[in-house]
């Protein structure tokens, strides 16, 4: 490739990866996952009892919560596991957070246990469970549908104890104590036993979804109000917003038509990130703010780095376009070093940490690369091309120079 | 301007025992406060419960110790005024269920009430969080010293060390007398002000690390002084273009985000100055003891 065809190849290359940025983030309302804190709603860690829990409980813990809150029918919920022993929920915009909290911290243990008091069989042979009005008295009932397997123990235990009463529990509670009339062999059932439909309905859920493998208690819960989540998004992208016009006068003031260059490129640079993250999904909380404005930061600091270094050769006697090709590769070699010292720091975060170190360090490590880039590659561009087409001329271009 | 006040016979490494004395003397207080009255630990630490509410008429905080007498919780609880018209009640770690009869009763008490928000973490994630953080810190210090001691020296790395452990102490211990109470998100300021200041410092290094090469007839610590004074345009321009956006942040950014922002604003403030005036001369003297050490070796030979 020519000299000429680099240079355009490189601007081809921002331009595209511009526009995959900004695909990424339209509409820009909904693109950016943004954390609890920033948007309100609840969030709820769940750990494991017992101290040593099997991967494989883990796994079933995780997907019988998942099913628990799919049901509840919330938006956008967000389940995950964390450690070895740890559930996090996340509920956004929800409403009665002490109903959802109590339904996904059950153990919802059903058990039907025979008048000795013996466990006979469990819900683990449910398929359905739904709640409606029904029974004897028009009452609450769950009405529920058993497996092969749970089909044929449930008919034998009918036959068995006919005339006597099976118990069923949830969680040790007793729900309702029949007496059986007629063995029953379709592998249906009526629960009955509870004080309103909703009661019925959230019941119902927890046998749907099935018990949880292992008991659970909450260990943190936290809920974030509408109104301060609003508070919280609107100060945050005004105090953002000064801050960038900020950062861009200080640039212009102190650098000139480079510092105008530079602005471009951290308008650019914002652009990448945030396209960034709404593309690899990642979610945006206050400690990920820090993040970003650390990275602004260091985005702003390779331009300057660059720009003090062309100044210098300048100063050495270079002429202008001498001087911005050896302060350019000059300039790399710091560059490359301090950011990588600070990328090791935020990819060892990341690994490490947890809730929002990683969040930070994510939105960190993002944040160094784009600035890197701009930094490196959309600066030098622009810088070039401006100089083929004679705008860039004059030492003053890039502000005072030191003798 | 700035950058005309800077001249280049600027004796920065010559006066290194002002600078020390006067980093010495900003630790020290901080590190007596920590020691007295220690840091104002937050929920996320200690365990417990905050709840706060907003509201729209007069509601004191005698008010509220009333609700939380109801409750049984009076003795257990701090109650305090937050923002213009709210109320943060902390109090030890309760049940969701407590929360929200807590909240009912308040709303039914007062009309206007909205509860803003409600945390509870339990007691076992705060040694937790501290541990993880502690190790995370650990492993991070232990890469940065094996990469800046690949692309430079050893001493390099032992200095960067020295500069990025004096931001966190003073960071820390001006928190600490400023009674700030800090929680989860005070770890992520911690975190990126080591990362600013590890930067910062590279970037100085760099040019050490540049002069030693090309400019071999001078003295190591003449080497260190050219290379600071060289990057003081670079320097200054970075802090002041970093800390202004920080600084609108904290203006404007509301109460949530406001204890991170003074932590940036302070940490990046203490990461500059130790870039240029600690770090280097850290290596300095470093260079000299390994040089007195080397001397001494070879005359017990």
């Amino acid at each position: 490739m020519t000299h000429q065809q680099k240079k355009w190849s490189k601007l081809a290359a921002i331009v595209v990866i511009v526009i995959v940025a900004a695909y990424f983030l339209f509409p820009i309302g909904e693109s950016i996952n943004l954390g609890l804190d920033l948007q309100g709603g609840t969030q709820v860690v769940l750990e494991a009892d017992e101290g040593d829990v099997s991967r494989d409980a883990m796994q079933r813990l995780v997907s019988v919560i998942d099913r628990r809150v799919n049901q509840m029918g919330l938006t956008e919920p967000n389940i995950q596991q964390e450690g070895n022993r740890r559930v996090i929920v996340e509920l956004p915009g929800i409403e009665d957070p002490e109903q959802a909290i109590e339904t996904i911290g059950r153990t919802a243990q059903l058990q039907f246990k025979n008048p000795a008091g013996e466990v006979v069989m469990t819900g683990e042979h449910l398929v359905d469970a739904r709640a409606s009005y029904g029974g004897q008295f028009n009452e609450p009932v769950i009405q529920f549908e058993l497996d092969r397997e749970g089909r044929d123990i449930f008919a034998n235990l009918t036959q068995e104890y006919i005339g006597q009463r099976i118990g069923i529990y949830l969680d040790d509670e007793q729900l309702t104590n029949p007496t059986v009339q007629d063995p029953i062999t379709g592998g249906e059932g009526v629960i009955t036993g509870h004080s309103s439909l909703e009661e019925a309905e959230e019941t119902a859920i927890l046998l749907r979804a099935g018990a949880l493998p292992v008991p659970v208690s909450v260990i943190e819960n936290r809920t974030v109000g509408p109104v301060l989540g609003e508070i919280a998004i609107n100060e945050s992208v005004r105090a953002g917003i000064i801050g960038l016009v900020l950062v861009a006068l200080l640039m212009i003031f102190l650098y000139r038509t480079s510092g105008l260059i530079a602005t471009f490129a951290l308008a650019i640079y914002g652009v990448i990130v945030l396209g960034a993250l709404a593309g690899l999904n990642a979610t945006l909380t206050l400690p990920g703010i820090a993040g970003l404005i650390l990275s602004i930061g260091m985005a702003v600091d390779a331009n300057i780095i660059i720009f003090e270094r062309i100044k210098e050769e300048i100063g050495s006697g270079k002429t202008l376009r001498a001087a911005i090709n050896s302060g350019f590769k000059r300039a790399f070699k710091t560059i490359l070093d301090s950011n990588v010292t600070t990328l090791i720091t935020a990819a060892i975060l990341a690994y490490f940490g947890t809730g929002p170190v990683r969040g930070f360090a994510i939105t960190l490590s993002i944040g160094i690369l784009a600035s890197m880039l701009t930094a490196i590659v959309v600066t030098k561009s622009v810088i070039d091309l401006l100089l083929d087409i004679n705008v860039l001329k004059g030492q003053g271009s890039f502000g005072q120079i030191r003798g | 301007m700035v950058l005309s006040i800077i001249s280049k016979d600027l004796d920065i490494i010559g006066k290194r025992k002002i600078w020390f004395l006067i980093s010495a003397v900003i630790i020290i207080v901080g590190l007596v406060s920590m020691f007295t009255q220690g840091m104002n630990l937050g929920i996320d630490f200690t365990g417990g419960t905050i709840i706060e509410f907003a509201f729209e008429e007069e509601v004191s905080t005698d008010d509220i110790r009333v609700v939380m007498e109801e409750f049984d919780l009076a003795g257990d609880s701090i109650i305090q005024s937050s923002g213009d018209t709210g109320i943060l009640i902390r109090t030890v770690d309760l049940e969701q269920e407590e929360i929200s009869q807590i909240q009912n009763e308040v709303y039914n008490r007062y009309e206007s009430a909205e509860m803003l928000r409600s945390e509870m973490v339990g007691p076992t994630i705060g040694d937790e969080l501290t541990r993880n953080a502690l190790l995370a810190l650990a492993v991070a210090i232990v890469a940065i010293v094996a990469y800046i001691s690949i692309r430079f020296q050893f001493k390099f790395a032992i200095a960067a060390i020295i500069a990025l452990v004096h931001d966190i102490l003073i960071l820390l211990g001006i928190i600490s007398l400023l009674g700030r109470e800090i929680n989860s998100p005070f770890i992520a300021a911690l975190l990126t002000v080591m990362g600013y200041s590890i930067n910062d410092t590279i970037v100085i290094f760099d040019r050490v690390r540049e002069n030693l090469k090309y400019k071999r007839k001078q003295s190591f610590a003449e080497l260190n002084n050219r290379a600071v004074v060289d990057t003081l345009p670079r320097s200054i321009n970075t802090s002041a273009t970093t800390l202004a956006c920080i600084a609108a942040v904290f203006v404007f950014g509301g109460a949530t985000i406001q204890t991170i922002m003074l932590a940036l604003l302070i940490g990046i403030l203490a990461g500059t100055y130790s870039s240029v005036f600690i770090a280097s001369p850290a290596l300095v003297e470093l260079d000299a003891w390994q040089k007195r050490r080397k001397e001494m070796s070879e005359a017990s030979v």
